[in-house]
């Protein structure tokens, strides 16, 4: 009878004692979130344009992870972007609905701006500086160029300019042989078609 | 000793440090016994902001300003930077943008300078004759105001380099006299011509960095500088640690690491400097350059130039004042007509080619090409499959495997080229020399390693735009939760105290809370 009793009672410090371990190992290794959506969101591009169709890259990464969304959504992501979501995603690639356009820049024409901060709510990044009633500035390495300042301007001031090349950023072009961009178009053409 | 004997001995590591690979082009040196012409004053010069590594000068004059030779025109902005100087006395006539040697064929902001023809020199450097016993730190921050970079071609900023650090002290100053690209003769003549003051120069670098032993390196293809060079030593007392090594002629022998571990069997760790392992090397127009601007107060204003290739009458060595129009220089020449020619800034192995000659000199320019299209094209244009022959990895000096590498760079894997060290290549350029299908290896490497610094500078900026909308969301977040609780707060203050009061007010809260909700409507709606 006593042995059975000890045997009971070490069972339950046992169970009491993992059961504190795991609720602490709970509150320490808790993710926030769903970790797909997470890994999806990382390989979004993150101008928050709502070319997807979606207010914002996480919301789209969300759609996209509960499968309510296809791959190919994200216009500014372009190719490798697709690619990488349908990796993750384990499904077939598609092809993109649009060319990304040439990265943009916004400019604020200072001297028409009254001032009204509708620029600035507007943006998703905080590109944007500006006291009330005093002319605002796009921070150029902040801009993600995805437009939405734009519309909401009462004096249209904002302008959406290409974004200057810098000789630092220039980049070799592939080789013009024809194996080379046999190479190319194949690995292209692979990834159309899976 | 035949080739493969050689490199079975080099790869089993039996041969004395020497580095592994390389290839033995023809060498055209054809201007070695051509001794340097000063060239003539031109009467544009353009200077473009940034002619080193690092980070871009501003302008610190305007249009119409009057300027004197070795003048400071451009102030360095940042730490990895150095100054720019006016080359001759003259007038500041546009500051705007300019082509310069580089393969993208884009431009830079530049100052273009009318020379006066007077050639007045700035005299308000002085001279620094008793460097032995001025602090070390004077004399780098001498170097780094003359403007000097290294004039190998690296083009990185002098000063940094010539540093005392207790963590990593130098022990051997190497002189690179390699030059062990073809038709490149500038530090050839240098050294024939210029021996003291270069030596000289090495004495100050032995100087600043606290070091007692040094190598002046030659390849045997000079012989005549290797004995120029022991000559003037010999005539020393007090370089006693200095030694002339004479090596056997290979490319790229020159390139820093490579002459580092022939000379010392010391590797330098990938990501890590020379000094780290108690090494400093100087090329030979650095180091006069160096004793220009300690002994003579003189910045950096001027630089030799080997114009040559099989495509130019008159190949020479040339002392050139930075800025001068490259197509003078080649008119000076002989060459007018650039149809069917290549242009190259450089060497032919690793230089840049470019379109036409409509560029200035800079800091950069060892060399001045031109050679025939055909020459240039028969090397490049057919490429044929790959044989897996195995020579570019053979040639490879880092020990990778090309072939390989190009076939992951054509087909987009770039990140499967980075793990076979795509970026640990010097773009030595031996691999593509020697490849019988015409691959252009080096070519597909540069696209490569290219697209994979564009893919790393997306990823870091779409998650500096991911913190910058998370703290926005989170701000929008927090206002409205304080708006909220102010809300409430107001509520609550004006709520009745006691239930007959409360009885009282009613009706009067009910219109307010309405009015309140209402309220933070309209303010949401104007967010
Ligand atoms: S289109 Fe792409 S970048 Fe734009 S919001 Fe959607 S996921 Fe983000
Ligand atoms: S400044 Fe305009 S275009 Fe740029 S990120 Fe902000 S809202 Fe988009
Ligand atoms: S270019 Fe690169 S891969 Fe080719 S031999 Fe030189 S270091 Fe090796
Ligand atoms: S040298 Fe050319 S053909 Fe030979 S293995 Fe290398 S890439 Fe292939």
């Amino acid at each position: 009878m006593i042995s059975l009793l000890y045997a009971l009672a070490s069972l339950g410090v046992f169970a009491l004692v993992a059961g504190i371990v795991l609720a602490i190992a709970q509150k320490l290794f808790h993710i926030e979130g769903d970790p797909m959506v997470e890994k999806l969101d990382a390989l979004l591009p993150q101008t928050q344009c709502g070319q997807c169709g979606y207010p914002g890259c996480k919301p789209y990464a969300t759609a996209v992870a509960s499968g309510e969304a296809d791959v190919n959504h994200c216009v500014p992501g372009g190719e490798r972007t697709m690619l990488q979501i349908a990796d993750l995603m384990g499904v077939e690639p598609k092809d993109l609905e649009a060319e990304p356009a040439a990265p943009m820049l916004a400019f604020v024409r200072e001297d028409e701006c009254i001032g009204c901060t509708l620029c600035i709510k507007a943006c998703p990044v905080d590109a944007i500086v500006g006291a009330p009633k005093q002319y605002h500035t796009v921070i150029a390495d902040h801009c993600t160029g995805c437009n939405l300042c734009v519309e909401p301007c009462p004096v249209d001031c904002i302008d959406m300019l290409m974004k200057p090349e810098l000789i630092e950023h220039w980049s070799w072009p592939l080789p013009d042989t024809k194996r080379a961009q046999l190479g190319h178009e194949r690995r292209e053409q692979h990834a159309g078609h899976g | 000793m035949p080739a493969m004997v050689r490199k079975l001995a080099q790869r089993l590591g039996m041969l004395q440090h020497s580095f592994v690979g390389g290839v033995h082009p023809n060498m055209h040196k054809l201007t070695a016994d051509v001794a340097i012409e000063e060239c003539d004053i031109a009467p544009v010069h353009v200077l473009p902001m940034k002619q080193h590594i690092g980070e871009i000068c501003s302008p610190l004059v305007a249009v119409g300003d009057l300027v004197l030779r070795g003048q400071k025109i451009a102030r360095s902005e940042g730490y990895l930077s150095v100054p720019v100087h006016a080359p001759t006395s003259g007038r500041v006539v546009k500051i705007e943008e300019h082509t310069i040697p580089h393969p993208s064929g884009m431009g830079l902001p530049s100052i273009f300078i009318e020379s006066d023809g007077d050639d007045k020199s700035d005299e308000s450097i002085a001279p620094i004759s008793d460097w032995i016993n001025t602090d070390p730190t004077q004399l780098r921050e001498r170097a780094r105001k003359c403007g000097l970079a290294g004039l190998g071609g690296a083009v990185f900023p002098t000063f940094i380099k010539l540093v005392q650090d207790k963590r990593f002290p130098i022990e051997t100053v190497i002189l690179n006299g390699i030059e062990c690209e073809p038709y490149l003769t500038n530090d050839h003549r240098l050294m024939l011509e210029h021996a003291e003051e270069i030596l000289e120069g090495m004495a100050i670098i032995m100087h600043m960095v606290g070091a007692d032993s040094g190598i002046i390196a030659v390849e045997d293809n000079k012989q005549n500088a290797a004995d120029s060079m022991q000559q003037a030593l010999d005539a020393r007392s007090d370089m006693d640690g200095v030694v002339v090594h004479v090596l056997p002629t290979r490319y790229p022998q020159g390139s820093e690491k490579q002459l580092i571990y022939t000379l010392t069997g010391r590797e330098v760790p990938a990501g890590k400097l020379p000094m780290h392992i108690g090494v400093l090397s100087q090329n030979i127009g650095t180091t006069k350059a160096l004793f220009d601007a300690v002994m003579l107060g003189k910045p950096l204003t001027e630089r030799t130039v080997t114009v040559s290739g099989d495509a130019l009458a008159k190949p020479s060595n040339l002392l050139v004042r930075l800025g001068t129009p490259v197509r003078s220089l080649f008119a000076r020449q002989g060459l007018d007509d650039f149809s069917g020619i290549q242009i190259v800034h450089g060497g032919p192995m690793m230089g840049e080619r470019l379109k036409n000659p409509d560029f200035p000199v800079v800091k950069s320019s060892t060399g001045l090409l031109a050679m025939s299209l055909q020459a240039m094209k028969a090397a490049h244009t057919v490429e044929q499959p790959c044989i897996r022959c195995g020579h570019c990895s053979e040639a490879c000096p880092i020990s990778l495997v090309p072939n390989l590498l190009a076939d992951q760079c054509r087909s987009d894997q770039f990140e499967k080229a980075a793990q076979y060290d795509l970026f640990d290549c010097i773009e030595c350029g031996a691999c593509s020399y020697v490849c019988p299908s015409n691959i252009p290896l080096v070519h597909y490497f540069r696209y490569g390693k290219g697209q994979l610094a564009l893919q790393r500078r997306e990823d870091s900026f779409a998650e500096a735009s991911r913190k910058r909308s998370e703290t926005r969301d989170a701000r929008i977040e927090r206002e409205k939760a304080e708006k909220a609780a102010r809300r409430s707060q107001v509520r609550k203050t004006h709520a009745p105290k006691t239930d007959e009061a409360k009885a009282e007010t009613d009706a009067e809260t009910k219109t307010g809370g309405e009015a309140g909700v209402a309220d933070s409507k309209a303010t949401e709606s104007k967010d």
